[in-house]
């Protein structure tokens, strides 16, 4: 299972990637093993929105399931990926890199250290299995 | 009765539960309430049975008994012998929920033909299954806009000559919801048709929904409605009168995003009152969002055609609380005798349908509106219902022509109070020349009384 060293994650499968006060989120290479083939990738928020740690953000569907997506701080929405919605296997394929899902300001850096890091992430993975 | 616990079972749950009898479970009911004494008949024999209720049944006046003038969103048309008889076929008949694609082709197929004509005939991207009836499925296309806005656009812009009773459902739906239902207030304009709407639509708008041919039977253009619903970035319902369509532009062609409407027309009965059939079809890019069924076509893994239920796993099966609608049934049936309906008539023969219907209900207007206290209340073009201002209340006028074996027309009034006095009249091809003219001469003694 691929867990890049440079995320940070939540307990429910997604990662953010933290550049300065902006955060890039997806779903994690795990989440989308879980669910396997991804059909249908619905961004429920919009730009300019801004939600709160937890909201929900995103509703990922493959041929097994349907899950949300939940934010994993706080901000404000300011890019979604118009790709996902024609091409949503990217997040099968690239679970880091092109499948990305949305892109916020965060509007409160602190939250980021309540999340686990790529050790704690592998950690709650292997208690999982 | 088949009662599935056993004795034993029975025994274990009520030792777990703590009491000894199931009676035990009832000793805070009044004994006198427990087995109250229920003045009932005495019980009768099948064959005495069968004769009360064959008797009650001929008390009934049915529209085939009838020279039938009522419409008002079910109609009285020809339907060929055929669609019964392939309906009743026991393969069709018995057929339910064909979730295993292994066993219900047949089934499947047909709603796959079905979604197929549905599409070209209101110039839609896709159709569902189908909804209960043209009421719900109206409502369904508000819960719709609803959810593809995100609950972010809370207002619905209603047109006073939608239907009574789809208004009615769409309320009820949506009781106690964030919803605004504006546009048929009391003393909205009902004779400038789709006008009156435009300064209701805004930024808050989710969906506009009007009716085509009207509840007056008025055939109106939307092309500038649609315009001004996009411009807001509001979506667009039209509910129609799928059989109008055989003669009419279609609604995709105004810019409809949703096109709902009662199937009834197309090869199903009056049966006093249902089971009709919702008509629900939409754009492709808001396929995710329709609720209900959805058969798509495939190829099995011998590379044969196949049909299978599509897109509708997601969020009506497993995640209730997120679904559009919790509707997952259709009218399978009523689905069936639509599809052999339109497949018996094919395309010309549906035009030729709606222009007798259009011509013979043309005559009867003209006709009506030349005597002396019957007025064509509107000057709108209409399809094969239209309204007549009368001399006296309708359901006297009726009273009267039921005497005569003739069904009158649908009494505005019961909806609209500024429409006390008007008729709503429907001609379709099963009225003769002799009938219209028959109805015409009547109305004259009616008003000479």
């Amino acid at each position: 299972m691929n867990i890049p060293s440079d995320l940070k994650y939540t307990q429910n499968d997604e990662w953010i990637k933290a550049d300065g006060n902006q955060g890039l989120i997806g779903i994690t290479d795990y989440a989308q093993d879980q669910l396997s083939d991804i059909v249908f990738v619905e961004i429920v928020a919009s730009i300019g929105e801004e939600l709160k740690q937890g909201d929900t953000c995103a509703t990922v569907e493959s041929v097994k399931a349907a899950a949300d997506v939940y934010l994993p701080a706080s901000g404000k929405i300011i890019a979604v990926n118009d790709k996902l919605p024609d091409t949503p296997e990217l997040i099968n394929s690239d679970p880091y890199g092109e499948s990305w899902l949305l892109k916020i300001e965060l509007s409160n850096l602190g939250e980021l250290n309540d999340l686990l890091d790529a050790a704690g992430y592998e950690t709650l993975l292997k208690s999982k299995s | 009765m088949y009662i599935p616990h056993t004795e034993k079972e029975r025994d274990e749950m009520l030792r777990v539960i703590g009491i000894d009898q199931i009676a035990d479970l009832f000793e805070d009911l009044p004994a006198s309430h427990k087995f109250p004494s229920l003045n009932l008949p005495d019980r009768l024999t099948e064959m005495e049975t069968l004769a009360e209720l064959q008797s009650l049944s001929w008390m009934n006046e049915s529209s085939q008994d009838l020279i039938c003038f009522l419409g008002a969103g079910a109609y009285q048309h020809f339907i060929p012998s055929a669609v019964d008889s392939i309906l009743r076929r026991g393969e069709f008949y018995t057929a339910y929920t064909p979730y295993q694609p292994e066993v219900s082709q047949g089934t499947l197929q047909a709603i796959f033909d079905y979604q197929s004509l549905i599409t070209a005939l209101t110039g839609m991207d896709v159709s569902n299954a189908s909804h209960y009836d043209g009421a719900t499925s109206t409502a369904e296309a508000v819960s719709m806009a609803i959810a593809h806005f995100r609950n972010k656009r809370s207002k619905v812009v209603v047109s006073p000559s939608l239907h009574p009773h789809y208004r009615e459902t769409i309320r009820t739906y949506n009781h106690g919801g964030i919803l605004e239902i504006v546009g048929d207030e009391d003393d909205a304009d009902l004779l400038r048709g789709p006008e009156s709407l435009y300064s209701h639509i805004d930024q808050k708008t989710a969906l506009v929904i009007v009716q085509y041919p009207d509840f007056f039977g008025h055939v109106f253009d939307y092309t500038k409605l649609a315009e001004i619903t996009h411009q807001a970035g509001s979506l667009l319902a039209i509910a129609v009168n799928p059989l109008a369509l055989g003669l009419l532009k279609t609604p995709g062609d105004f810019g409809a995003d949703i096109v709902t409407g009662e199937g009834q027309p197309l090869g199903i009965p009056l049966s006093f009152g249902g089971p009709y059939l919702g008509i629900f079809a939409t754009r492709k890019e808001y396929i995710r969002k329709m609720a209900g069924r959805l058969v798509g076509e495939t190829l099995d893994n011998r590379g044969q055609r196949a049909y299978v239920l599509t897109l509708t796993a997601r969020e009506q099966h497993i995640r209730r609380e997120r679904a559009t609608s919790n509707i997952c049934s259709n009218q399978a049936l009523m689905v069936l005798a639509s599809t052999i309906y339109m497949s018996l008539l094919g395309k010309h023969g549906l035009r030729q349908v709606s222009e007798l219907c259009y011509h013979k209900a043309h005559y009867a207007a003209e006709k009506i509106n030349s005597l002396k206290e019957f007025h064509l209340w509107s000057e709108t073009p209409f399809f094969n219902e239209f309204v007549i201002k009368c001399p006296h209340p309708v359901d006297e006028i009726n009273e009267y022509l039921l005497d005569y074996g003739v069904l009158g027309g649908y009494n505005l009034g019961n909806h609209y109070h500024k429409l006390n006095q008007h008729m709503l009249i429907a001609v379709t091809e099963m009225n003769t020349k002799d009938e219209i003219d028959s109805l015409v001469d009547l109305l004259a003694e009616v008003s000479n009384d």
